[in-house]
């Protein structure tokens, strides 16, 4: 389904900040496949997504979603085939239009619809339908203005909006950690029932290693813009937070030796 | 009562001026000042058209060069990156040389016993009060737009316009062309804004190439006004209230003159102290309740 090679990313070449955030990364996603993905701060993650989503382009490599190479397809375009989560809640969503209003936007990725009305009544029964899965009472609120609801329910609209009309690819950038514990569990909860009923390719970056290790059927670890581990099947299964801390832990220290010998 | 009618003729006139600002500053959040070129755009167009015996012709024209103007503008903050204010007063800035071409290099254009829509109108209702006639037209015109965008704005690219203007990420996640959507909604706003100079140009039965000093200024005081007075709810009662908003406005100002409070030339100055005293208030309301909140603090508080 998401098929990578040699992707290649740096920030501010040339200079002295220069940043390798993408080093010759390679993945291939299998349709259906949900991957959670681990790394330190500045490891790539998010710089990885932003490359899949389109919000740069990247220095060299491609990236083929579905067959189609989408390297270099505007960010609005890739929107159609891949749907994103970001850890701010605010960021998925218009705050000063209705529940209603943002579904009926982000459904209309499904077909163009011009100058007929934006919401029909059969939108809205169907809108009404999947927000009462959540169990939240936003199915009530449908002409409540987005900016009155919690975080958690925001990231719960944003999910069902980047994935009503079900996506190729589905990113979720740490959508959970803005969230209070239970919450954010709530959250979690919903992602898994979605991705399960659509069968979506998912990719979510995670810092909850229980999580990575609980969610989806495999888990990679990013550093300096490779990826360190790719764990599936088997193997995963048998990993513990404490295996998978200890190797998140050497490599800590093999970047922290690294730095003594610079030092010394 | 000559007064309210002239009052209301003007105010239905620049109605729908502020209607082209509020929907720039309001919904799409865009602080744009290509309104200052756009609106004698379309007074220049419509009033050299009017000249040549087009007057018809001038009206939507006038609406279709505000729409150029404005695409202009869209177009230099979008695909270009050019600061939107930059954008704007470059858009007028090059205006100002375009409408002196159109108005044959003079500063004015008098229109005076030509044929313009108002005296057209007025050989089609013999009997009828002229100056009822031209309310009838401004009333009619106003309306009609105004009835227009509400409808454009309960469609999709309605919905789209007004999503860009609150959160862009969301209208690019959803893959719809944030560029496009601006570069069309300020097309359509400076488009409102040419027609409002269109057909001010053949009502006053003139056309003067300083038309557009200040008019952003006299825009917002409209839409402020409006908002101050009918409050925020939605797009609908938005454009409602701003028409009644530059009503309000046209009276406030007739009526100063009226009683000579200030000679016509102040009129800038006062359109920008209402906007700038509007705009203000929340800032004052604040200070003051701090003020308060300290004095009453500081008289209660326990001392060690």
């Amino acid at each position: 389904m998401l098929y990578i090679r040699d992707l290649c990313k740096v920030f501010a070449p040339g200079t002295p900040n220069a940043h390798t955030a993408l080093d010759h990364l390679n993945l291939t996603l299998m349709p259906g496949e949900f991957v959670t993905v681990l790394g330190s701060n500045g490891a790539g993650k998010s710089t990885l997504f932003s490359a899949i989503g389109g919000g740069f382009w990247a220095d060299s490599g491609s990236i083929f979603l579905d067959g189609e190479n989408i390297t270099y397809l505007p960010e609005y375009k890739r929107a159609a085939k891949i749907g994103r989560l970001f850890q701010d809640p605010m960021k998925g969503t218009a705050p000063h239009m209705t529940i209603e209003e943002n579904l009926a936007l982000s459904y209309s990725r499904s077909r163009r619809r011009g100058l007929y009305l934006a919401v029909c009544k059969k939108d809205r029964d169907f809108f009404r339908a999947a927000l009462s899965e959540f169990g939240m009472g936003l199915e009530d609120r449908m002409n409540a203005k987005v900016g009155l609801l919690s975080g958690g329910q925001r990231q719960a609209l944003t999910l069902l909006m980047s994935t009503i009309v079900p996506p190729k690819l589905l990113l979720l950038d740490e959508h959970t950690a803005a969230l209070d514990p239970a919450t954010a569990q709530k959250v979690l909860e919903i992602t898994k029932e979605i991705v399960a009923k659509n069968q979506l390719t998912t990719m979510m970056i995670t810092h909850n290693i229980q999580s990575a290790l609980t969610c989806g059927s495999r888990t990679i670890m990013m550093d300096e813009g490779r990826i360190i581990l790719d764990l599936s099947g088997e193997e995963r299964k048998k990993m513990s937070v404490a295996g998978l801390m200890d190797l998140y832990a050497a490599k800590q220290h093999k970047t922290l030796d690294n730095d003594r010998m610079l030092l010394s | 009562m000559t007064l309210m009618i002239g009052s209301l003729q003007l105010g239905c006139i620049y109605g729908l001026l502020a209607v082209g600002v509020y929907l720039a500053f309001r919904i799409l959040d865009i602080p744009d000042l290509s309104a200052e070129g756009t609106f004698t755009f379309g007074l220049a167009v419509s009033a050299a058209l009017t000249a040549k015996g087009h007057p018809l012709l001038g009206i939507p024209m006038g609406f279709l060069a505000g729409c150029l103007g404005g695409a202009v503008t869209g177009f230099l903050q979008t695909k270009l990156r050019i600061h939107p204010i930059l954008a704007g007063i470059l858009t007028m800035s090059g205006l100002y040389s375009i409408n002196l071409a159109i108005m044959g290099s003079s500063s004015n254009i008098s229109l005076v016993g030509l044929d313009t829509l108002f005296r057209m109108t007025f050989a089609l209702f013999p009997g009828a009060d002229k100056e009822l006639l031209k309310l009838a037209l401004a009333v009619l015109f106003c309306a009609a737009a105004a009835a227009v965008l509400v409808l454009f704005f309960k469609t999709h690219i309605g919905l789209c316009i007004r999503a860009a203007g609150d959160n862009e990420d969301m209208v690019r996640a959803s893959s719809i062309n944030v560029d496009s959507t601006k570069i069309l909604a300020l097309a359509i706003g400076n488009g409102c804004i040419g027609l409002s100079g269109a057909l001010l140009a053949q009502y006053q039965g003139f056309a003067d190439i300083s038309s557009g000093i200040g008019i952003v200024a006299v825009g917002l005081a409209s839409v402020i006004i409006g908002e101050r007075l009918f409050g925020q709810r939605g797009v609908t009662w938005g454009l409602a209230a701003t028409i009644a908003g530059s009503i309000v406005y046209r009276l406030i100002i007739a009526l100063a003159l009226k009683t000579s409070l200030f000679p016509a030339y102040f009129l800038k100055v006062v359109s920008a102290v209402i906007v700038a005293a509007a705009l203000s208030i929340p800032a004052i309301k604040e200070m003051l309740a701090r003020r308060r909140i300290k004095k009453e603090g500081l008289a209660h508080a326990v001392h060690p």
